[in-house]
């Protein structure tokens, strides 16, 4: 193994055996106070038939062992903490520490949804406003906090629509979905009761307006696109999208994977759009936890505002009140108020910012894309012309002649230190590499990781061999995920 | 950067957005803050809520002390700043994780497949019934009204959406727990599942094996709730049923105003390709050591899209790692005691206090003030700097004179004393 390459040096890590397989009786790594009321005969309390025997082979570790174990574990990952994280739609931008301080307020993470509205105003305030700045940034009339993801906020719009046509007299039958989307939105369509019909996009990698208007009719609720979308590309026809389907009398959903190239710029809901979601832990800069907690705010126009999930905020003199006397709304999507402590999070990020700031990180994350793209241009193939926003999405159809796909060269760009971009997505593309930097990443940075893309490419000319087996710096080789699917094996025995 | 891309000025990145689509004037948000201001406004806001009570309030969300080193390891921003894991070499330490979280769901459960978690319990609900109606084909699902009713209004949002007709069947007025004769009355052969909580929403320990022999004669399926983890490390687990969701807020997460929270989802073995969400399985590296990957991704909508068998695409990642810190610490050993003071703390409280149910309950039990409303009883002991317990009213008329209260290791006697005093 060669000592350095790159930026890259390997450096000792740990093997470290499960918790199960360090385990052994009677090592404990707590310390309850003691019982100040009578201890209760769980047997006799209970009745012997409802207290269980003990956990089998639960573990039994000691206080140094629990650290040490997931410390050892933590320095196997990457995060964005160790450097660029260019996963396309997923926007890992830096997560500011301001924001986890301020969710550990001890009056906010101690909380209880129930306790009395009087002890809770500081909590319904925090919701309150960032309903009103998501609802500035969106170009929206309402927003809804509730749903607990991207995907979960997907659900909810959905719903929302299917309940604003009902209401209408006829819920419609179908949902329109690019070939180009995230596969969550045809999963969302289908479990909110739609049957899908997939759009094909044009040669820009654009919803084709005429391709759109042959499709739209009676039966049809709701488009739902994303913008920009999966290619990274403004969808220039959007007004005259919004136009097709209103006129058949049908909604547009947005999908906000993406609003990280808007925030400040253009608002969907003064290009046409109905409702969307914005995934706050992307551009919001909540952080990813290694897949969640996120949140998924949902915005609307005026006439979807009576079908938001119960309860409302309401503002009744001078104090927030919670209402649930709202007929017409879908119902809850989610116990209690939605992921406050990402709620928090996410209004700090926009407080840190402020309006005027929020712009200029739109602004640098288009400039940090485009800057990639210049770069990498001439060594990898991009997939459609037309002007690139926040991310821009390569095919791997140069290095497919020396037989290296865009998995292999993702695997080496580990090798040079780097999280790999998206790959293979959107499926639209042949052998897709969507690279998305952020406005976070300097400038030293972005070359890095250019050189590490560019020494790749020509690795792939000199030795596809050497990329096609890749990674080869790190303390895991390539992991072996058909046997895993094959024989699956999901949980330790002993 | 500009002449690398060829643009004369920052305005040529976004120009050639259509002139309808730019927003012509700067947000209305105000002017950034620094850090001190914005931490002082969160001092506020949080000064505004509750501060320094002592609470009774358990019915989904429950205080437990929290260990050092949940915050110390989730804070580590190697899992902090970490994606879902699909680029496995990289993210070993994510991966391991989740195995040893699946793991111990299933050894707390008596299950044998335990996904990485979902949004929360509320939401799981729903993905269980919709999971036993694929294995099934049934779309008749009967819920118990003694199930959490956030739970039970999250459950009718979908199935208003989906092919789905829910019904609710009662409890026993005497006992708190379901009632038997009401579940077998809807009983037949085009019901999916089941679906009960143990315990219940007013703390009582229900039958499971009784519920999941009913269901078998007509070909449904048990699915187990549970909102206080806690209690796992004491009950017998609920190994009769066919799914288990539940709630993991008891295992070091904060309450939060209500979130983010982490849901559990664990099955038996023949129904693992039905389970919704991620999984993590083991396997080895090419060099032949032990390695973990997200598995059985068949299953999950980034391929399968509109046939997928859900359309999550996350779990809770690092609030699943903070239960896992928090097993860890307390251990075999420690979660038994953690829970037998728990058991020890709401029977003290209990006792002497009017219970209109005689069922067996764990940390949290029904109780009715006497002379007085429980609304009256609250107002009293917020003057002591105490909440009190949950007036029942708002879901259950017939037990608007009742509230819900609960004791956990968090709450001194001289606190239970006030309260026992205040109902009495």
């Amino acid at each position: 193994m060669p000592k350095s390459l790159g930026k890259i040096r390997p450096h000792l890590t740990q093997d470290e055996q499960l918790l199960f397989e360090m385990s052994s009786p009677g090592k404990k790594g707590y310390q309850l106070p003691e019982l100040d009321v009578p201890a209760v005969d769980a047997a006799a309390a209970l009745g012997a038939g409802n207290v269980r025997a003990g956990i089998e082979d639960f573990p039994e570790v000691s206080e140094v062992e629990v650290i040490r174990h997931f410390t050892r574990l933590s320095t196997w990952n990457y995060g964005i903490d160790l450097g660029l994280f260019p996963l396309g739609s997923c926007t890992m931008k830096y997560n500011p520490r301001i924001n986890e301080a301020v969710a550990r307020t001890e009056g906010l993470a101690w909380a209880h949804p129930y306790q009395p509205e009087e002890l809770s105003q500081g909590a319904m305030e925090i919701a309150a406003v960032l309903e009103q700045h998501l609802g500035e940034i969106f170009g929206m009339d309402a927003v809804t906090l509730q749903p607990a993801a991207g995907a979960h906020g997907e659900y909810t719009g959905i719903m929302l629509v299917r309940a604003y046509l009902a209401a209408q007299g006829n819920p419609r039958k179908k949902v329109l979905v690019p070939d180009s989307a995230h596969g969550t939105n045809p999963a969302t369509a289908s479990i909110a009761g739609y049957e899908v019909e997939t759009l094909k996009s044009n040669e820009q990698g654009m919803v084709d307006p005429a391709v759109l208007a042959a499709a739209v009719n009676e039966d049809v609720a709701a488009l739902m696109v994303t913008n920009p979308n999966t290619v990274g590309v403004f969808e220039e026809n959007i007004v005259q999208i919004a136009g097709i389907l209103h006129e058949k009398g049908a909604q547009i959903y947005m999908d906000g994977a993406n609003l990280n190239a808007l925030v400040g710029l253009a608002r969907p809901g003064d290009f046409g759009v109905d409702v969307l979601h914005s995934n706050l832990h992307k551009t919001f800069s909540t952080p990813h936890g290694g897949g969640g907690p996120g949140a998924g705010a949902v915005g609307v126009k005026k006439h979807l505002e009576p079908f938001l999930p119960v309860p409302r905020l309401k503002r009744i003199g001078e104090m927030w009140s919670w209402d649930y006397d709202r007929p017409q709304s879908i119902g809850r999507v989610r116990a209690f108020y939605g992921n406050f402590g990402v709620l928090v999070r996410a209004l700090a990020y926009m407080q840190a910012h402020g309006g005027p700031g929020l712009k200029n990180a739109t602004i640098d994350a288009l400039l940090n894309a485009n800057y990639i793209r210049a770069r990498l241009e001439e060594h990898y193939q991009i997939a459609y012309n037309a002007k690139s926003m926040h991310e821009c999405v390569f095919s791997d159809e140069r290095q497919e002649k020396q037989g290296v796909r865009t998995g292999d060269i993702a695997k080496r760009l580990i090798d040079y230190g780097f999280h790999p971009y998206t790959v293979s997505f959107p499926m639209i593309v042949h052998g897709a590499l969507m690279i998305e930097p952020t406005e976070t990443e300097p400038k030293q940075e972005l070359d890095a990781f250019c050189d590490a893309m560019i020494a790749i490419a020509k690795e792939i000319e000199a030795n596809p061999e050497l990329v096609k087996t890749a990674p080869h710096m790190t303390r895991t080789s390539r992991v072996d995920e058909v046997t895993a699917a094959r024989k699956p094996r999901v949980r330790w025995t002993r | 950067m500009l002449d690398a891309c060829g643009l004369n000025s920052l305005e040529d990145l976004y120009n050639h957005l259509p002139e309808a689509a730019l927003l012509d004037r700067p947000l209305e948000i105000p002017a950034g803050l620094s850090e001190f201001e914005i931490a002082d406004y969160f001092k506020q806001q949080g000064a505004r809520n509750a501060n320094g009570y002592a609470s009774f309030l358990g019915a989904g969300v429950y205080s437990h002390y929290r260990p050092v080193l949940c915050d110390v390891v989730v804070s580590r921003g190697e899992f902090l700043t970490s994606y879902t894991p699909y680029q496995a070499e990289f993210a070993q330490g994510t991966l391991t994780s989740i195995f040893e979280f699946q793991t111990m769901l299933c050894q707390l459960t008596g299950m044998e497949v335990a996904n990485a978690s979902m949004y929360d319990g509320s939401t799981a609900v729903p993905e269980a019934a919709m999971m036993s109606s694929r294995i099934n084909g049934r779309h008749r699902f009967l819920a118990a009204r003694n199930l959490h009713p956030e739970y039970r209004e999250v459950l009718a949002t979908a199935a208003r959406n989906a092919q789905m007709q829910v019904e609710e069947f009662g409890y026993d007025a005497k006992t708190g727990r379901i009632d038997m004769d009401s579940l077998v009355a809807k009983l037949d052969g085009t019901v999916s599942c089941v679906i009960v909580q143990s315990p219940n929403f007013f703390g009582v320990i229900e039958d499971l094996e009784a519920v999941a022999a009913e269901a078998k004669k007509h070909g449904a399926l048990l699915v187990a709730v549970f909102t206080e983890a806690v209690s796992l490390g004491l009950l017998e687990p609920p190994k009769a049923a066919d799914i288990v969701v539940g709630e993991l807020q008891s295992f070091a997460i904060s309450p939060s105003y209500g979130g983010p929270f982490a849901g559990v989802m664990a099955t038996k073995e023949k129904y693992m390709r039905q389970i919704p969400g991620r999984l993590v399985g083991e396997t080895k590296d090419h060099d032949g050591n032990r390695a973990f990957c997200l598995t059985l991704s068949t299953r999950e909508q980034h391929i399968r899209r509109e046939k997928a068998t859900s359309n999550i695409c996350t779990n809770q990642a690092l609030i699943a790692l903070m239960a896992t810190v928090f097993m860890s610490v307390y251990g075999k050993q420690g979660l038994r005691e953690l829970a037998e003071q728990n058991l020890a703390k709401a029977h003290y409280l209990a006792d002497g206090l009017e219970r209109p149910f005689s069922g067996p309950f764990f940390n949290e039990f029904v109780a009715t003030p006497k002379g007085g409303t429980p609304e009256a009883a609250n107002a009293g002991l917020l003057k002591k700097k105490i909440i009190g317990g949950l007036p029942l009213g708002r879901w259950y008329p017939e037990l608007k004179g009742s509230m819900l209260l609960c004791a956990t290791e968090m709450n001194q006697r001289a606190d239970l004393d006030a309260v026992k005093e205040a109902l009495r």
